[in-house]
């Protein structure tokens, strides 16, 4: 659904974005994790048709974002919403709607039954009328979203949706996210919020300036850690520890009295691991799985390519 | 390009200016104040003087350079709310998004332009007929004939208020791209007056009288600006421009 290959964009002498090459498919939800000025705004305008590519090659449901025919048929099928809300603060939250869904050719009656939907999802309905000037930041960022959906668009862009909402009003915008996924919408989602990634996203994209890594979470997560089994006893002994080895093909790292030891399959190898460390005479106090959050994948990325 | 588009963003435009008073106000109070000040002073001037040789002579004169301020309103009415909707929409960062609908970037800046240009364009002309006809029903016995309609008012309303006005919301779609702040905006906007109160004041002294010929000489001119206003205009209303280097 979404294709960029070597795509690149330069300000100047300034690369703000470099080579970047990966697909999103259809239906799915693929989420940009970067710093701030990574280029995950870049890459957005880039694909939404809002700035001209440096070099390389983005397409949107098969149409060149280069090619200016095409870019107002991308610009059709896409929903975007800006990191900065820019809604129209003298107008209320209907008529800012309205103004959008007649600008993609919407009748009246598609009109008022798409921003009725929206409006009452994302329990806005009874203020509908009131300017959106008046509105909390949680609430424009909901307007925000209910415009780029209110013509039913088949690929979603999102950049920093939840950015400077407090818990609750990310949450009502997170939700309602998954409430799109469900229907199937494809959804690209900047963000710096590593929990809303694995929340939302099936695959992400780790980038800075170019990509660094593209994967699920629970990918990212093995690529960068591999499985790993804390086994914490009274007293590490060599025997157990060539008990242990016999038993992986993973290094095994002694710390104190936990080994960290590197396994294929967890749910398969640690009961034979613990078996056999219990027949080397080894007196198991716990054995946990060692689970990276995405925060460390992250990091741990991003620190790498500093 | 579609002209449907450009009449949406116009309307929303325009919705905006309604709910924005200080603006609604201050595109009513000259035409009103040009409209039915200036012939409530003639007649106030002019009472006891019916029938004189000086009346005959003077009063159209007096009556063609009241005229004129209707262009002058026309060069400086639009700046208000041209440099409102364009630096609005950039302090409001809502330029983004409508650049991401199926909308073409001459598509935007001609409904930025409409906006910009109906308001005080229907507030002047609206202006001009109460004008033309109190002047009528006051200056009548004083004359002998009714003034207007006549070609020189025509000229003015039909022909160098439209072109004044278009000068100048290319003006500020111009100044916009450059400044941050509307009210820098409107004030750079509305030193395009300039080179009409020149004219207004080389008619005065009667340089350049106000006649039929030297009005249209002054549409050409404006006519070959505006066409060189546009084309920056355009270039400057670009869509990476805007997101990238607008300030």
């Amino acid at each position: 659904m979404i294709d960029a290959v070597n795509l690149t964009k330069k300000f100047g002498d300034v690369t703000a974005v470099d080579d970047l090459t990966f697909h999103v498919h259809e239906g799915e939800v693929f989420g940009f994790l970067g710093p701030n000025g990574a280029g995950k705004t870049t890459t957005v305008r880039m694909l939404c048709c809002l700035i001209a590519k440096t070099s390389g090659e983005a397409r949107i449901a098969g149409y060149d974002t280069a090619n200016d025919a095409d870019s107002l048929k991308i610009r059709k099928i896409i929903g975007f919403m800006p990191e900065n809300v820019g809604l129209y603060g003298e107008l209320s939250a209907y008529r800012n709607l309205d103004f959008y869904a007649r600008l993609y050719d919407r009748t009246e009656q598609q009109r008022k039954e798409s921003i009725e939907r929206l409006l009452r999802l994302l329990g806005l309905w009874e203020k509908k009328d009131l300017p959106v000037g008046t509105f909390s930041k949680g609430m424009k960022q909901k307007v925000a979203i209910a415009r780029a959906l209110v013509h039913d668009p088949e690929i979603l862009f999102l950049d920093e949706p939840t950015a400077n909402l407090d818990p609750e009003a990310a949450k009502t915008v997170r939700d309602f996210i998954l409430e799109q996924k469900k229907e199937k919408k494809t959804i690209f989602l900047n963000t710096h919020n590593l929990d809303e990634a694995q929340k939302l996203c099936d695959r992400i994209g780790i980038l800075k300036t170019h990509l660094l890594r593209t994967g699920t979470p629970e990918e990212l997560k093995e690529s960068l850690w591999g499985n790993k089994t804390v086994i914490q006893l009274d007293e590490v002994t060599d025997r157990i520890v060539a008990a242990a080895k016999q038993h992986t093909s993973g290094k095994v790292v002694v710390d104190g009295h936990r080994m960290v030891i590197e396994v294929i399959n967890a749910e398969k190898d640690n009961p034979d691991l613990v078996g056999a460390i219990i027949a080397a005479g080894g007196r198991i106090q716990f054995v946990e799985g060692l689970n990276p959050t995405l925060e460390d994948v992250y990091l741990k990325t991003v620190r790498e390519e500093q | 390009m579609r002209l449907s588009q450009a009449w949406i963003i116009a309307s929303k435009d325009i919705d905006i200016f309604r709910k924005k008073k200080s603006i609604f106000y201050s595109v009513i109070i000259f035409p009103l104040f040009v409209s039915v000040g200036l012939p409530m002073l003639i007649y106030v001037l002019s009472a006891g003087s019916a029938g004189t040789a000086d009346v005959q002579s003077g009063l159209p004169v007096v009556i063609d350079a009241f005229a004129f301020f209707f262009i002058i309103g026309a060069s400086t009415l639009p700046t208000a709310i041209a440099s409102y909707t364009i630096v609005g929409e950039k302090q409001e960062q809502s330029l983004e998004p409508l650049l991401a609908t199926p909308t073409i970037d001459s598509e935007i800046l001609l409904g930025k332009c409409i906006g910009a240009l109906l308001p005080p364009l229907v507030a002047i002309w609206i202006g001009g007929v109460i004008f033309m006809g109190l002047i009528d029903a006051f200056t009548f016995r004083l004359l002998g004939y009714p003034y207007f309609p006549n070609p020189v008012m025509a000229v003015i309303m039909l022909l160098l208020v439209p072109l004044a006005a278009i000068t100048a919301v290319e003006a500020s779609v111009i100044i916009s791209a450059r400044v941050s702040d509307v009210r820098t905006a409107q004030q750079l906007g509305s030193l395009i007056v300039i080179p009409f109160a020149l004219v207004y004041v080389l008619g005065e002294i009667n340089v350049f009288p106000l006649t039929v010929l030297h009005l249209l000489i002054i549409a050409l001119i404006i006519l070959v600006a505006d066409r060189a206003l546009f084309s920056l205009a355009v270039s400057t209303f670009r869509r990476e421009e805007i997101l990238t280097r607008w300030k």
